[in-house]
């Protein structure tokens, strides 16, 4: 018994010592992932190789620098702040009697003068500037889910909105610090033709949102159910609001959580000087330019308080281009780096030819 | 199961606890209480068999693997923060998305350790349920059972081959003699077998062993992890003591070879064994680099806090600035808001929050994936493979692999390290005459050339061997010579390449005996007055005096030999066998000698070669020779089928390669060891006669001693004889009365003959031994015998007792002789010292020899150039040392500050022996022998004990500031192994201890070349590059926030969304620093092998410096400033929204940062390329994924669509452009200013690496050359200093006046060379 024990144990050992895997030798496998020998590209930055990047670079970076800044200058903008800071300001007594709740209007008017006519549609924007749009705070203060139309976010906004979320134990649509603020003056423009008449000209409300926006992100209460106010039923209007969201526009397609001056004041702003598109004045067909040159006023009924924070109120006029609107930084950008470019190309050109000829000779004199 | 009152219980544990505390145990036998309860059980208080190494519970694996991983300070960090978030007044992001990252490194851990934990228990359990046979009472036999039931108290029978399950009082075993043999390898990798015996006289073992008669107790100290002592007696019940140390202790974990099976008794168990003991698992050591490391991190630590700081005070000024509540601040949920004193105080949390990453957690990460990365190379290198023991290098420090970049002190041992240890009977002097063994060195000569082979002078021998050789293959069975590696028996039964014939090969085992010396014994043979030879004696001492054991070179010990196969080293005894089998034998020679002594005298008056001593030389060749060879491989063949003892097929295994050498020596002779017993010794004569020697005791090696003796009863005079061998200084000290009173008129210069065949021994850079004998009365033995059983017996400082006993017998010795015992270099040790040399790095000797064999081997492997200047120090007293060591360092300045030689200093070299040594390092002379240390290139150090090694370490490491790596292959050199910020062990012949305690584990001294050049040159560069790269990275990309913070009121609003952030660090740019630390190369190993020099950039302070620091962290602050202002500049006043703002920050600086690497990035492989392209890849699949699929998931941040739009936007991507570019560019200028103008020693071997392979080994010999030049130069320009009479310290200088007008010349030749041509170093 002892012993058909004993080979039993032995088959075990052999088993378990010499399997499979001891038997073959332990020499690494010579492959040139293991021995580091994988064929590589070297690449040495020296005067010599990199001489043709910096041409190259410079080469194609002044032309487009050159393009991007005559296109930022062939954009036409014009800006008229109305904050009414100056006593000398149409604006100034707006701006000083003013309280979100008043109930009575305060209007102003504007007038200027455009000295070159806008061809194209022209986009107004109204700015704000000191207007901490990115605060930590006021950034998380909405419900998206509410503003999807999502019914359970309507009546039990999320906590985020708070203290912006029950007014009077009603929820309010929507809610959070970002709607409460929304930005609610009225701005109009009105032509004022060599012939005395005063035509107001026609600002488009729609397309000034993102269409993913307007279709996708936000959405009424109810689907596509045309009654808003039933929608809406339980709840309350942003203590600032003067009417309640589903009182926004006539157009039922603007309205409520998908109107777009709504949209795009929920879309809150990279930097405390910032404008957002308030209108499209489109272009009308025919050689007729949008804007003529001449003179207008901006008629402006003047709610939005920002004496608050020393803020400033803007109009502009602008048309735009592929690349957005008026900004020339990109294109003299783009001008001074390949130029920097160019020189240091040259200067490298030197180096090699003083430098490199030594190295070469280094290499050679073996 | 009764009832216990609780009380009992508790009784009961406490006692238990005492028992186990307790400085003595008494053990006693189970078997009367087999089958009792638990209670009654004499052995219940110790822990039983099974084991669990496993660190975690099924059920407790969480929050204990919590708890483990908070011992972490960035774990903690970490943890912190996200507590912070969690503070509704603080908060920066949503708490939960700020649990992610935390989350996903702590569930890697968590994984990582549960999968090793698992495998632990998976061991755990078949460790335990292996079977194995405790005696059962009630079967009355001994029953299998498994290890987890094995009790302290148990009898546990063991067969051959079989492991060990619990540490075993040996009682019994099959071998008559009692005596087991152990193979240890599992503990400490020795693989020669170690003989155990059982404790006698304890119990009835006649025919077999009755564990029921075994009524004794058994004390033994409490467990401890030593693996070599044990103390333990035995008290029977008559109360007679019979102590047991560790000769009688089968260790759990050993095997049991060449014996049937052995029964003991169960002293520890489980946890409590030697070997679990002594499991402690990796080492932690902390590199360099690290340390620096985490410097910088507090440098981050405090740019945090200031940043945070100028935030809070930012937000209090922005908020004071305000006229009224304007309606962008938002109160809290009660409609109050805070004040701005108390709003800028949150803000500083909120803002460590925001900017947390600048803290790089995960660098910590990845430091240790990149080093896991780096260890997977460095051991799959097939350059540092050894084919003979088939070994890879092992890294068993896995957290210091950049250190091996930065070596300046190299302390290495000599024995087995810088030679083969692999020792060669060369020369022996015996009475004071000088033997040479001419033959035997001419044999060996040709051993070392390759290329002449043996055919040259041997001509009849390769066809033996060869047919000797495939007999063997035949005899034994197909399926093990397959075990055996195929290349390894081709090359030797080829036979050309040394390395390849190291200690297996015959012809170093065997020895061709000296001729003079043959015919000297073979008259004193026939003379018949061999009892009181000296020559006679010389011989029986080189014989007897050893612990070797013999062993037959039979199947069972081949079947031993293929269970070691798959262990580190291989074991030798194949080999061994091997060489027992080899047809040609020396005893033939002998035997044909003195059975034909006319022929071969004719033969030798043939040959030419000698000249020397004697007139009879030696060169074996002629026909008649031939005949006898014939006929001796006939009789070989022959009794290689029989398995009788013979000396033929006789092996030994020694413990060190010293024994087994002069063993075989002897048996050149004809005194053939062919059996040892605990009890006797055999020894075959000359003349066929076999001597057995009672062996009386063995008094074995110490570090102090540095001898060993054994005690023998001569079987002829019976007189009891002590043989002696040790080393010169530990015996010429202990000489009485010479050999024989009617020789006494010329033996009074024995002695210094002796001496000086020793001295003469020592420069040719042998070892030396010495061997005396001590005929010992009657009566003394008998009293020293006394003294020696107190002493064995005696459980409190059993080791110095026995050695003082040892101490007592060994006076009077009688000098017979001494041998001379060559230790070949290793292969291209030279070339290794060299290029380490030239590398920068100093390498230091350690020895236990004595000066003159450090000093040639120290030219020997070119530590010591012949243009040298050696300082020998050597002194008596403190007083002498101190004068000794000021004049000298004196001296040295004087010389190196000379301003004809400027850097001389390198080439000095110090000879310290151990005493002086001691000296040196006390405390009050420490400072200035440092001092002089530093000013030689090279210091030896003789005669040191291993303690001593440690110290000259420690010394060195800790006023010098360096970083120092010990290399040794011994037991005795682990303290060295340990201090030195770096252990190499060499896995040679003398077991694995070195190996155990080292943190790299190579197999020859050469692998040191491309382990430090090459990968140590690698690993440092990879990792600080990545580690600047990471902090680099970090700052650049926090700091995009960190400006955003100074126009959103300082309010700690990101423009990137949350998730974007966290996946930025997490998969979009982690992968490619990764590989960036594991596989990038800036030069090739080629390079780095051929120009060592190119490893000098790595020592000191190397690349990862003070400034690398700064200069990234401010590149950082620019790159981020560009990414963050340029976007700011073309996007200021527009209609841009706040994460559509962000969206091309994030992606310039997912470029800057990847492109920031490429300039790096010094070799793309396919590796890099994928990785590159992949995350920029994952970077746009996962962003626009995103922002395409959460419409308001992310309640916060609205990523709706906005990549999308931005990348329809043309804006975007010139944006893109044109940041990236302004962000690179003063980096790349920088980099190829540097490279043009003034480039590197690194970047003009680079630019060497693509020239192709001829020209660039030109080159690199050319570099090399004008450095040798140099070198030349500086040491021949200046003649060193004369040495002055009084200054006790010997200064040679040796400088060839004749070859110094030449080397002028070249001097002047190298200067001009050198204006014209780039600086090169």
């Amino acid at each position: 018994m002892m012993a058909s024990s004993y080979t039993a144990k032995e088959e075990d050992g052999h088993i378990t010592v010499s399997g499979p895997g001891a038997l073959r030798s332990r020499k690494p496998e010579n492959t040139a992932f293991k021995q580091q020998r994988l064929p590589a590209w070297q690449p040495i930055l020296t005067a010599g190789t990199v001489l043709p990047a910096f041409f190259i670079i410079g080469l194609l970076f002044i032309p487009i620098g050159i393009g991007l800044f005559v296109t930022s200058n062939n954009i036409k903008e014009f800006e008229i702040d109305y904050t009414g800071v100056d006593a000398s300001s149409p604006c100034y007594n707006c701006s000083q009697s003013f309280s979100w709740n008043s109930s009575r209007p305060c209007t102003c008017s504007i007038p200027f003068y455009l000295e070159q006519p806008y061809e194209s549609n022209v986009y107004v924007y109204y700015g704000l500037s000191n207007f901490y749009q990115n605060h930590r705070r006021y950034v998380k203060s909405r419900d998206d889910s509410q503003l999807n139309g999502d019914p359970k976010s309507l009546m039990e906004p999320s906590k985020e909105c708070e203290p912006y979320a029950f007014h009077e134990n009603k929820p309010i649509a929507p809610c959070g610090a970002i709607a409460n603020s929304m930005f609610n003056d009225t701005l109009e423009l009105f032509y004022n033709d060599p012939n005395g008449t005063k035509v107001q000209i026609l600002l488009n409300t729609t397309g000034i949102a993102w269409w993913t926006d307007k279709h996708v992100k936000f959405g009424n209460p109810g689907g596509n159910s045309p009654n808003l106010t039933a929608a809406f039923q339980g709840t309350t209007k942003p203590i600032n609001w003067r009417r309640p969201v589903f009182d926004l526009d006539a157009d039922e397609a603007n309205n409520g959580f998908i109107n777009e001056d709504f949209i795009v004041w929920m879309r809150t702003a990279a930097l405390p000087t910032f404008r957002k598109l308030y209108r499209i004045i489109n272009k009308k067909s025919g050689m007729v330019p949008t804007l003529p040159r001449g003179n207008y006023s901006l008629e402006v009924v003047y709610n939005y308080p920002v004496r608050s924070f020393e803020g400033r109120k803007r109009m502009i006029l602008s048309t735009i281009s592929w690349m957005g609107g008026k900004n020339p930084f990109l294109g003299i950008a783009y001008i001074t780096v390949g130029s920097v470019c160019f020189f240091l190309g040259v200067v490298l050109l030197l180096i090699h030819h003083k430098c490199g000829n030594r190295n070469n000779n280094a290499d050679i004199s073996n | 199961m009764m009832w216990r009152s609780p009380l009992a219980l508790v009784r009961d544990a406490l006692r238990g606890q005492r028992a186990r505390e307790k400085d003595l145990r008494n053990l006693a036998s189970n078997l009367p209480y087999e089958g009792l309860e638990k209670v009654k059980q004499p052995n219940r208080f110790f822990p039983g068999n099974a084991i669990k190494t496993t660190k975690y519970t099924l059920l407790l694996f969480i929050p204990m693997n919590l708890f483990e991983q908070f011992h972490r300070l960035a774990n903690i960090y970490f943890v912190g923060l996200v507590i912070l978030n969690f503070v509704p007044v603080v908060n920066a992001f949503q708490p939960e998305v700020a649990l992610i990252p935390i989350c996903v490194i702590m569930t890697l851990t968590a994984l990582k350790d549960a999968w090793e934990d698992f495998r632990r228990y998976q061991s755990d359990r078949k460790r335990n349920n292996t079977p194995c046979f405790i005696y059962s009472r009630k079967e009355k036999k001994f029953s299998e059972r498994s290890w987890k039931e094995v009790r302290v108290g148990d009898f546990v029978k063991v067969f051959s081959n079989e492991i060990v399950p619990a540490d075993l009082l040996l009682l019994h075993t099959s071998d008559p003699n009692g005596v087991c043999h152990i193979e240890t390898s599992n503990l400490d990798g020795e693989t020669n077998l170690k003989p155990r015996r059982a404790v006698s006289g304890v119990c009835v073992s006649d025919p077999e062993f009755e564990p029921e008669s075994f009524n004794s107790v058994v004390v033994c100290e409490r467990p401890n992890n030593n693996l070599n002592h044990f103390k333990c007696y035995v008290e029977k019940p008559d109360k007679e003591k019979v102590g047991a140390g560790i000769e009688s202790l089968l260790l759990r974990g050993c095997t049991v070879k060449n014996t049937d099976h052995a029964v003991g008794f169960v002293v520890y168990a489980g946890q409590e064994t030697k070997s679990m003991l002594n499991n402690n698992g990796p080492r932690y050591k902390r590199s360099k680099l690290e340390r620096k490391l985490n410097i910088d991190v507090i440098f981050c630590v405090i740019l945090l806090l200031s940043m945070c700081f100028v935030g809070s005070v930012g937000h209090f000024l922005w908020l004071e600035e305000f006229p009224d509540v304007p309606p962008y601040l938002v109160p809290d949920s009660n409609g109050h808001l805070d004040s701005p004193g108390l709003s800028g105080f949150y803000m500083f949390f909120t803002m460590i929050i925001l900017l947390q990453i600048l803290i790089p957690s995960s660098l910590y990460v990845s430091i240790e994936l990149v080093k896991i990365g780096q260890i997977f190379f460095i051991t799959n290198d097939a350059d540092l493979y050894d084919e003979e023991t088939d070994s890879r290098v092992q890294c068993k420090a896995l957290k210091i692999t950049e250190d091996l970049g930065q070596i300046e002190y190299i302390f290495s041992d000599k024995t087995g390290t810088l030679t083969e240890n692999k020792m060669v009977f060369r020369r022996c002097s015996i009475m004071g005459t000088e033997y040479p063994h001419k033959e035997n060195a001419i044999r060996l000569a040709v051993l070392e050339e390759p290329e002449s082979g043996e055919e040259v002078i041997f001509n009849q021998r390769p066809q033996l061997s060869q047919t000797g050789w495939s007999l063997h293959a035949e005899d034994t069975n197909p399926e093990e010579m397959q075990h055996h590696h195929d290349n390894r028996r081709k090359s030797r039964v080829t036979g050309s390449a040394p390395s390849d014939v190291a200690f297996s090969s015959p012809l170093e085992t065997e020895v061709i005996p000296d001729r003079k010396l043959l015919q000297h014994i073979s008259r004193v043979e026939s003379s018949g007055s061999r009892k009181t030879d000296p020559y006679l004696d010389f011989f029986l001492g080189l014989a007897i005096c050893n612990t070797v054991v013999v062993s037959m070179a039979t199947a069972e010990r081949q079947r031993a030999s293929r269970f070691s196969r798959s262990r580190q080293t291989n074991n030798p005894l194949d080999t061994l066998s091997n060489v027992a089998k080899k047809p040609f034998s020396l005893r033939h020679i002998f035997t044909s000698w003195k059975n034909k002594p006319k022929r071969s005298r004719t033969i030798s008056e043939d040959s030419v070669v000698e000249e020397e001593h004697f007139n009879a030389p030696v060169k074996i060749d002629g026909s008649g020779n031939t005949d006898g060879l014939q006929t001796c491989s006939l009789q070989a063949s022959s009794n290689s089928n029989d398995p009788a003892r013979t000396p033929d097929n006789v092996t030994y295994e020694a413990e060190s390669p010293d024994e087994a050498a002069l063993v075989y020596a002897a048996k050149a002779y004809g005194f053939t060891l062919l059996a040892r017993t605990p009890h006797s010794v055999t020894v075959r004569l000359p003349s066929g006669e076999d001597l057995v020697f009672e062996l009386l005791d063995t008094l074995t090696f110490d570090f102090n001693r540095k001898r060993m003796s054994v005690l023998v009863r001569h079987p002829i005079t019976k007189e009891c004889v002590l043989y002696t061998k040790g080393a010169d200084y530990a015996i010429m000290e202990l000489l009485g009365t010479s050999y024989a009173e009617h020789l006494r008129g010329k033996q009074k210069n024995i002695a210094t003959d002796t001496q000086h065949h020793l001295d003469f021994y020592g420069k040719e850079g042998l070892r030396t031994l010495c061997f005396t004998k001590k005929v010992v009365s009657k009566k003394v033995y008998e009293s020293w015998l006394v003294c020696r059983r107190n002493a064995l017996a005696a459980i409190d400082n059993r080791e110095e007792l026995v050695m003082e006993t040892s101490v007592q017998l060994e006076t009077e010795l009688t000098l017979l002789g001494a041998t001379g015992i060559e230790d070949r270099l290793q292969e291209s040790v030279p070339d290794t010292v060299v290029a380490l040399r030239e590398a920068g790095i100093r390498v230091w000797v350690l020895t236990g020899d004595k000066p003159e064999t450090a000093v040639n081997i120290g030219y020997a492997c070119r530590l010591l150039e012949e243009e040298d200047l050696v300082i020998n120090m050597s002194c008596k007293n403190k007083l002498e040392c101190t004068s000794i060591l000021d004049c000298t360092l004196e001296e040295v300045k004087r010389y190196s500050e000379d301003p004809r030689n400027v850097d001389t200093s390198q080439d000095i070299a110090l000879v310290i022996d151990g005493r002086t040594l001691t000296m040196a390092l006390s405390s009050d002379l420490q400072d200035r022998f440092v001092d002089l240390a530093k000013h030689c290139r090279t210091v030896l150090c003789c005669r040191v004990t291993p303690l001593q090694k440690s110290r000259v370490v420690k010394v060195v490491r800790e006023k010098l500031k360096v970083m120092t790596l010990a290399v040794g292959d011994g037991a005795n050199d682990v303290n060295m192994i340990q201090a030195a910020d770096i252990g190499v062990g060499i896995s040679g012949q003398e077991g694995m201890q070195a190996v155990m305690a080292s943190d790299f584990a190579i197999s020859r001294f050469k692998h040191l070349k491309k382990l430090l050049l090459v990968h140590g040159h690698w690993c440092y560069t990879r990792l600080a590059n990545m580690i600047i790269y990471f902090f680099y990275k970090n700052v650049a990309y926090v700091n995009l926030l960190f400006w955003y913070q100074f126009f959103c009121g300082f309010s700690a609003a990101t423009m990137i969304d949350y998730w974007l952030m966290i996946f930025f660090n997490l998969f979009f740019t982690s992968v490619p620093p990764i590989m960036f630390g594991i596989m990038d190369q800036d030069i090739s190993a080629e390079m780095l092998l051929g120009v060592p020099e190119l490893y000098r950039t790595g020592q000191g302070a190397g690349e990862y410096t003070f400034t690398t620091f700064w200069v990234s962290i401010l590149d950082a602050f620019y790159q981020s400033l560009v990414g963050f202002f340029i976007p700011y500049l073309a996007y200021q006043d527009s209609d841009i929204d706040i994460f559509t703002f962000g969206t091309p920050i994030n992606t310039i600086s997912l470029f800057t940062i990847l492109l920031h690497l490429s300039i790096e990035i010094k070799a793309w492989t396919v590796v890099h390329r994928v990785t590159m392209l992949g995350s920029v890849a994952l970077y746009f699949i996962v962003t626009l994924a995103y922002s395409a699929m959460c419409v308001t998931c992310n309640p916060p941040s609205n990523p709706y669509w906005i990549l999308h739009s931005q990348m329809a936007d043309p804006m975007f991507y010139l944006l893109c452009i044109i940041t990236t570019v302004v962000a690179l560019l003063p980096r790349y200028m920088f980099h190829v200013l540097r490279n043009s103008i003034a480039p590197s020693p690194l970047m003009q071997a680079r630019r060497l690496d693509r020239l192709d392979a001829s020209t660039r080994d030109e080159w690199m010999k050319e570099w090399r050359s004008f450095r040798g030049l140099g070198q030349v130069r500086r040491s021949r320009l200046s003649p060193p200093p004369s040495p002055t009479l009084d200054t006790p310290a010997d200064i040679f200088p040796q400088s060839p006046t004749a070859s110094d007008i030449m080397a002028d010349d070249l001097t002047l030749n190298v200067i001009t060379d050198n204006c014209q041509r780039p600086v090169h170093m």
